[in-house]
Parts: C-alpha cells; sequence; structure tokens
C-alpha cells in the first residue's frame, strides 16, 4: 500500500437489539500502515471517533477466537486480517452470520458452545479416573508422534466460529452441530486415547446430525487454524459408514515404573 | 401390531443406515439406467419407441426386471432426497416423523404403480 493509500473508509454495522434501533452503516475514516489490522482499525474508530462500538476481541494474536466478523463479505478473524492484504479502500465489517445478533459486531454464541458440550469433546476412558485428589492417582498414556499426528491439525481448533458462520447447513438448519462440533468429534474419535465414539457416534448419527452436511467446504476456507473441518467430517462420514479402515487401539496407561 | 412395528422399525433406522442404503440405490440406479439407454439405443432412437417394439420390451423378462429394479432404486433414493430436503425445510419433530411418514407413504405408492404398470404391459 502506498503512502498516498493510507486512508481507509471502515464501514461499521451498528444496531443494539435490546433496544430496538434499526440497523445502520456507520463509516470512519481511518488511517493505517501496512501491518494495521481489521481490529487495530476498529479499537482506533473507537477511541477516537466513537466509543459506543461493540466489539468483542481479547488475545490480539488469533488464539482466543473472540474477535470474528465477517470483514467484506467473509467471515475472519479482525486481529489476523491485515487491511493491506484486503486490497480494498473500504472495510466493511458485519456481525457473523448464523448467530443470533446482540449489539454492533457482537454476537451470541451458546448455542455453538451447546452443540460444541453435546458432543462430549473431552477423552472419555473408563480406565482413567475422572476426579484426582492425590497427585500419585494421575496417569498418563503413551501415545507415538503418528498417533498424535492423526488428530493433531482438528485440536488446533480456536472455537471462534468462522466455520459455523460460514456454513450453508447451519444457516438453514438450527439443529445441525455444525462443522466445528463435528470436527471435534473426529479429533476425539482419531484420539487413541480416547474410547468414547459409540457414545459420541449415537449423539451425530441422527437426522439433523453428520449426514445432513452437503461438503459445501466453506468451513475450511475459512478457518485461521488451518484446521480442515470438511475432512474431519467426511471422514466421520467414512467410519459411520463402515468404509473406512479403523484400526484403532485405545493407548496404554504408563505404569509407575515406566 | 406388526404393521405398526414395521413402520417403527423404519422411522428408527439410524440415518447412517438410512444413507448407506441413499448411496447403494443412487449408486444401483445409474448403472441399471445406464443398461436402460443402452438398450434404447442398440436401434434409432424413434424407431425403440414404436408401439410394437415397446410392447416387445414388455415381453422380455430380462427387461422388465430391469425396469423393476430401476423403479426400485429411483424411487427410494428420490424420495429419501425429498425426504432430506424437507428436514432441512423446518426443524420440530412432529414435521419430521409426519414428512418422513408421508415421504414413505408417497414412495411406495409409486413403487406399487410402477410395478402394476410393468405387469399390465408385461402380460404376466
Amino acid at each position: 500500500m502506498s503512502e498516498e493509500q493510507n486512508k481507509i473508509k471502515l464501514r461499521v454495522y451498528r444496531t443494539n437489539y435490546s433496544n430496538d434501533y434499526s440497523p445502520r452503516f456507520d463509516e470512519y475514516d481511518i488511517a493505517v500502515k501496512r501491518w494495521t489490522t481489521v481490529l487495530d482499525a476498529l479499537l482506533d474508530a473507537k477511541a477516537y471517533s466513537d466509543s459506543s462500538i461493540a466489539i468483542r476481541y481479547s488475545c490480539r494474536m488469533a488464539s482466543c477466537g473472540s474477535c470474528g466478523m465477517k470483514i467484506n463479505g467473509k467471515p475472519r478473524l479482525a486481529c489476523y486480517t491485515k487491511i493491506s492484504e484486503l486490497n480494498s479502500h473500504t472495510i466493511v465489517c458485519e456481525p457473523l452470520a448464523n448467530f443470533p445478533r446482540i449489539r454492533d459486531l457482537v454476537t451470541d454464541f451458546s448455542q455453538f458452545f451447546a452443540h460444541h458440550k453435546k458432543i462430549e469433546p473431552y477423552v472419555h476412558n473408563e480406565n482413567v479416573p475422572t476426579e484426582v485428589s492425590n497427585n500419585d492417582d494421575l496417569v498418563e498414556f503413551k501415545q507415538t508422534p503418528e498417533e498424535v499426528d492423526k488428530y493433531l491439525q482438528f485440536s488446533y481448533c480456536i472455537k471462534c466460529g468462522l466455520c459455523y458462520s460460514a456454513c450453508p447447513t447451519v444457516a438453514t438448519d438450527a439443529k445441525f452441530p455444525g462443522p466445528q462440533a463435528l470436527s471435534q468429534a473426529y479429533r476425539y474419535m482419531a484420539d487413541n486415547r480416547d474410547d468414547g465414539e459409540k457414545k459420541r457416534f449415537k449423539i451425530i448419527d441422527e437426522r439433523h446430525g453428520i449426514w445432513r452436511c452437503h461438503f459445501a467446504g466453506s468451513c475450511s476456507n475459512v478457518c485461521p487454524k488451518g484446521v480442515d473441518p470438511a475432512l474431519g467430517i467426511q471422514l466421520l462420514k467414512g467410519h459411520l459408514m463402515g468404509v473406512s479402515k479403523h484400526d484403532k487401539k485405545i493407548a496404554r496407561v504408563r505404569t509407575k515404573e515406566e | 401390531m406388526r404393521r405398526t412395528s414395521f413402520k417403527m422399525t423404519l422411522l428408527k433406522l439410524r440415518e447412517s443406515q438410512i444413507m448407506k442404503i441413499h448411496y447403494l440405490t443412487g449408486i444401483c440406479a445409474v448403472f441399471f439406467v445406464a443398461i436402460h439407454i443402452l438398450f434404447r439405443v442398440v436401434m434409432p432412437f424413434g424407431q425403440s419407441l414404436e408401439y410394437q417394439n415397446v410392447i416387445a420390451n414388455y415381453h422380455n423378462i430380462y427387461y422388465v426386471v430391469l425396469l423393476e429394479l430401476i423403479l426400485i432404486f429411483v424411487s427410494i433414493h428420490g424420495f429419501n432426497g425429498l425426504r432430506i430436503i424437507l428436514l432441512e425445510l423446518k426443524q420440530s419433530d412432529r414435521w419430521e416423523s409426519i414428512m418422513t411418514i408421508l415421504v414413505l407413504a408417497a414412495m411406495i405408492g409409486i413403487i406399487a404403480y410402477g410395478t402394476r404398470t410393468i405387469i399390465v404391459g408385461s402380460g404376466l
């Protein structure tokens, strides 16, 4: 971006559902540099132009997944999107689609987290005590790097909701768990410490479950962490159909002597 | 009582079992429709639709079996596709159950009517 082009127009979607305001776009002129992110621009507008802009953010380094929003029509993390890479002098910020809106760019994640929670996203293993009061009772598993590789990319998910927002099935079917929850179901199925796949399969193998994914692939296209939820969903479908090779052996708990 | 339990079994199939049937019937339908088209191109298309040729086809037992299979596979695949579209249209247990029963009834009706036509045509 040349020095003459260092001013952009930031268009921010404004509304407040509790006060029944009609939605509108407010415009702010922001001075930007090569490394300025959309979040920096929004915070600049909030600091110097309009303090009432509502934004949710925290880490500013694509780790917390709080600042997801639609930027120039595509779900992105505001802290991870540089204005220079958008190649536009007008940056339009809107709340994420497929989420109930609260105020301005802030959306309600309750339903999204409910879907995530429903698939029981934690290691199920009967050999592991669920409550440990004594440190000596803690156990660990033996897992090879190859076994870790099977689920590693899916464990990078930061629950930012961008995939959920991009999913065309979520847009029409509120009961569909969405790509995030389904890819997490695969993440635990592929993890050889977990033996809860039967339970999890029952949860996702229903009318509004995994089979309503039409493989649009938008989820993988927008993930800021390089996770491929569409791949996880297709692999999970393969397991449910019984066409994928399933050679998972539950990992052994490491003994005290080891 | 027995009929009710049969209906309930159909309604209680896991979605993965239904989708297995869906994919298999889809593949089979493509395969058998391809054979059907090949049957049609052994002679000029217009000639294949002449009255005596159509009747002759219906009197060929292999062709009758082929037509019946196409009817069954296409109906199961197509009506399940319709069920999926209807389920995504509106989410409520009542709607889903009604649509599943209606689609199932329509599928059975179409297969029954098509089978009747094939039997009448073949003079069995």
